[in-house]
């Protein structure tokens, strides 16, 4: 059997901290998303730039540039603004800035930059005669984008989506350099302290492939339900 | 404007010659690492897709797997495993390629290898395997053999059809290879850890750090915009 020197509950532990973290910065990267997308598609000039120059941004910049600019920047700002606090008001007001709060943000905000893209295909794969029809009904603005627009959408963006999550889920790895302790940190500190990196790395990046398998199958499965009545091969 | 610029420059602490030439060597340091990564991993890529695409499972099994493996876990953990592992080979320090793998350089250098011919293979043979059906057929009746209709017609085929993904792989390398600070290599992201750690400035440090990498990538999209457009030149309209 696999003997992890005692290590297994904290690599277990490690996994739950992964899994989390992929969860909650995909849940914030398909919120941004979806605004960037709506954004690029209005008719407002300002939300369109401010929604190319953020798509820009983050796909120039490398993600372990960025979370070490978040969580060390972060940590200056709270410092600084605790300090700007004591003086103003005199309340003690202080925290660490903790590398799963960075984690998340970095890489919500990267991959809300790649789901942007794949929203605002998704929306224009939506034929306009579809959101006439809509109108021609009454429907609201709201009422179009909830009941039309959305649920067609839903099968163009399915699969680049798919394929964020798994890139995602490969890049919650590298939260491990800014000192969160997931799966990949504890390994480390095994592996180091153990001088035994085959027998503590492989489990990990077993796992790590588990999870891109399994979510393969799931979204296999999705966008089999998603096109359910529509006619392939044409 | 220049007048605030210098002024800006004459006041400021970190962005000395100093500092300067940290980035400098770091950007060489990075610039080397991605550019031969990319190039081993597209040597070795082109046969492997090749094999990938045959019929026999036995041929293509172990370059599919390999390929999985790859693309499935993450470069960090494949670069620990190389960086940490090969000193653990039994016997290894004893031989000259110790001398070669001390250097945290070269493991970085076979990991992101390694890693940029898996994905690399895949984008190749998913080209391959879309080549019309008819291209195939007229380079039989021309009576070319296998390897001349490879040669001949389905790579630079392929080649057109693959160099939209590739390009995206490229920039996905520049931006995956900031991790090889992590193994003491001071490249562009290590050169900038170090200031940081030496100004406690985190925004100058990583912010200009980030603008290098912004002026990377756009340098890069420029040259594949240019190699696209020459590529598909015959797909040009008329007259244009």
């Amino acid at each position: 059997m696999l003997d992890l020197k005692g290590y297994g509950p904290e690599l277990l532990d490690g996994a739950v901290v992964t899994i989390e973290l992929a969860f909650l910065s995909l849940a914030l990267a398909l919120t941004l998303g979806l605004i960037g997308a709506s954004s690029k598609l209005s008719g407002n000039r300002l939300a369109k730039a401010i929604a190319t120059f953020y798509t820009t941004v983050v796909r120039g910049i490398p993600d372990l540039v960025m979370m070490l600019l978040f969580y060390y920047g972060g940590q200056v700002t709270v410092n600084m603004l605790s300090d700007w606090i004591w003086e103003a008001y005199e309340i003690d007001f202080f925290f660490q800035f903790d590398p799963f709060i960075s984690g998340v943000v970095t890489i919500g905000l990267i991959f809300g930059a790649y789901m942007t893209e794949t929203f605002r295909g998704a929306f224009l794969a939506v034929e306009t005669g579809q959101i006439e029809a809509a109108r021609a009904y009454g429907f609201t603005r709201w009422h179009t984008f909830r009941r039309v627009m959305f649920p067609q959408m839903l099968r163009h963006a399915l699969p680049g989506i798919g394929n964020n999550w798994q890139v995602l889920l490969k890049t919650t790895a590298l939260v491990s350099i800014i000192g969160l302790t997931d799966m990949v940190r504890v390994a480390e500190e095994a592996a180091k302290a153990e001088r035994m990196p085959f027998h503590f790395f492989i489990p990990v990046a077993a796992v790590y492939l588990i999870l891109t398998a399994g979510s393969e199958l799931f979204i296999k499965w999705l966008n089999k339900r998603a096109n359910v009545g529509v006619v392939q091969g044409s | 404007m220049p007048d605030f610029i210098a002024q800006w420059l004459d006041q400021n602490e970190i962005f000395t010659a100093m500092t300067i030439m940290e980035y400098w060597n770091g950007l060489v340091n990075t610039v080397q690492l991605v550019f031969l990564s990319l190039v081993i991993g597209l040597v070795f890529a082109i046969p492997l897709a090749i094999l990938r695409t045959s019929k026999n499972p036995l041929v293509s099994g172990p370059v599919w797997l390999y390929t999985y493996l790859f693309r499935g876990t993450p470069l960090l953990i494949q670069l620990y495993i190389i960086y940490y592992g090969i000193a653990q080979i039994p016997g290894i320090q004893e031989t000259f390629w110790w001398e070669i793998f001390r250097e945290p350089f070269y493991p970085a250098l076979l990991a992101f290898a390694l890693n940029t011919c898996a994905y690399t293979t895949e984008i190749i043979r998913g080209a391959i395997v879309s080549t019309p059906a008819g291209e195939i057929e007229a380079a039989k009746a021309y009576g070319m053999n296998w390897w001349l209709r490879m040669r001949r017609i389905v790579l630079p085929s392929a080649a057109r059809r693959a160099v939209q993904a590739y390009s995206n792989e490229v920039i996905f390398m520049l931006h995956s290879s900031a991790i090889a600070s992590v193994v003491t290599i001071v490249d562009l992201t290590g050169a900038a850890r170090n200031i940081y750690s030496r100004f406690y400035a985190p925004f100058d440090a990583f912010i200009f750090v980030a603008l290098l990498y912004m002026a990377l990538t756009f340098i890069l999209v420029f040259a594949f915009r240019k190699l696209e457009n020459h590529l598909l030149r015959h797909q040009r309209p008329v007259g244009s």
